[in-house]
């Protein structure tokens, strides 16, 4: 049980917020996170054309034999990508509870710009103390 | 007698009222609220028309239960607020007058409204005269009125003898504003800070008040509203006194 990431990505599939949370994990450079993020989008919107019954919302769970990537996406785009191990069982909580300090933190915030990385206290602060 | 000369801001505000009564004549609200011209056939009996929504100020005043506005859609309101106005101010303090006039706007009519629920319910209603039972008044009732809590302090400056502060640990307005670093001096409750300066010259005790962020470890976002009352009030305290 442990939460080792959490990423936000815009519409477009820009890296608009990333952060580690696991003591000791070796750090990837910004330009590597921002093309895992890219990449991660662009695998999103083609899962969501597999479904063989109708339309689809795109990939949920995506599990590695160490590690398990939960994604939600929401109504306008944005997806929320948590990074954990394989026994997390809450991730999709977590991911709500995520969403929700960004609709307040963020998008509530007058200095933020819809689209652009997250530079905002209230939301990191928010974070800290949900996730640790 | 400061109370002779008009206040600098009464001329913003009737100039500002003037201009929006030509939006709100009533021909243009008509056409906005009316119906169109072909029936529709989806129309059900039970929906209630737009046109016969009962208008808001047909409302009764004294129903506060029924009167409170989603605090997560005047987040949003808010923060359109201060983005519409930074886009039209030269630097910080410019944005908190900005503000600050805005709030005075929703202070002046927030005192009308609070003094004229307190006349019908209580037994005896009271205009405070005294500056402390005023601060109090503000600290209580217009806190409670408008955010729904009270505020959470008022100190009196150890400097200077006309200096007066209250203090909210948690603003629900400026709850979500992250202020980038730098304009750190900036503080979003320059808004509640008129909402405070409106109330204190409806009451008669001019002054002029600032929003200073004062933040504490378990407070982040603790606010406190400077008060600096014009020589004056003190003046007649002193004499009242006596």
């Amino acid at each position: 049980m442990a939460i080792f990431g959490l990423w936000v990505i815009n519409k477009a599939g820009g890296l608009v917020y990333e952060r580690n949370f696991g003591d000791g994990l070796p750090r990837l450079t910004s330009n590597e996170y921002l093309v895992l993020a890219g990449t991660l989008h662009g695998i999103h919107a083609i899962t969501s054309r597999l479904s063989p019954i109708g339309p689809s919302s795109g990939a949920q769970v995506i599990e590695g034999e160490t590690f398990k990537m939960t994604i939600l996406l929401t109504a306008t785009g944005t997806k929320f990508v948590l990074l954990t191990s394989l026994a997390e069982s809450t991730a999709d909580v977590v991911l709500q509870k995520v969403y929700e300090v960004y609709a307040d933190a963020v998008m509530k915030n007058p200095f933020h710009t819809p689209e652009m990385p997250i530079r905002s206290e209230g939301f990191d602060r928010r974070i800290t103390a949900l996730l640790g | 007698m400061s109370f002779a000369q008009p206040h600098p801001r009464f001329s913003v505000l009737s100039a500002s009222s003037l201009s929006s009564a030509e939006h709100l004549s009533p021909a243009a609200s008509s056409a906005r609220f009316s119906l169109p011209s072909a029936p529709s056939i989806n129309t059900t009996l039970n929906t209630p028309k737009p046109g016969l929504r009962p208008n808001i100020y047909d409302r009764n005043l004294n129903k506060t239960r029924t009167a409170e506005v989603s605090a997560s859609a005047f987040t949003f309101l808010f923060s359109e607020v201060v983005q519409y106005t930074q886009k039209r101010v030269t630097g910080i303090s410019d944005l908190e007058r900005r503000l600050n006039t805005l709030g005075y706007r929703v202070g002046t009519r927030s005192l009308e409204l609070i003094t004229w629920r307190a006349e019908s319910s209580s037994k005896n209603p009271k205009r405070e005269i005294r500056f402390l039972p005023a601060l109090m008044f503000i600290h209580t009732q217009v806190w409670r009125a408008t955010f729904g809590k009270p505020a959470d302090a008022i100190e009196k400056s150890v400097e200077n003898a006309d200096e007066y502060m209250i203090i909210d640990n948690d603003p629900p307005l400026t709850r979500h504003v992250s202020v980038p670093k730098d304009m750190s001096q900036l503080s979003c409750s320059s808004f509640t800070a008129g909402i405070v300066e409106a109330v204190l010259d409806g009451l008669g005790f001019p002054a002029r008040v600032t929003a200073h962020n004062t933040p504490l470890e378990n407070f982040p976002n603790r606010t406190t509203i400077l008060i600096k009352l014009e020589k004056s009030v003190l003046e007649r305290e002193e004499a009242l006194k006596a």
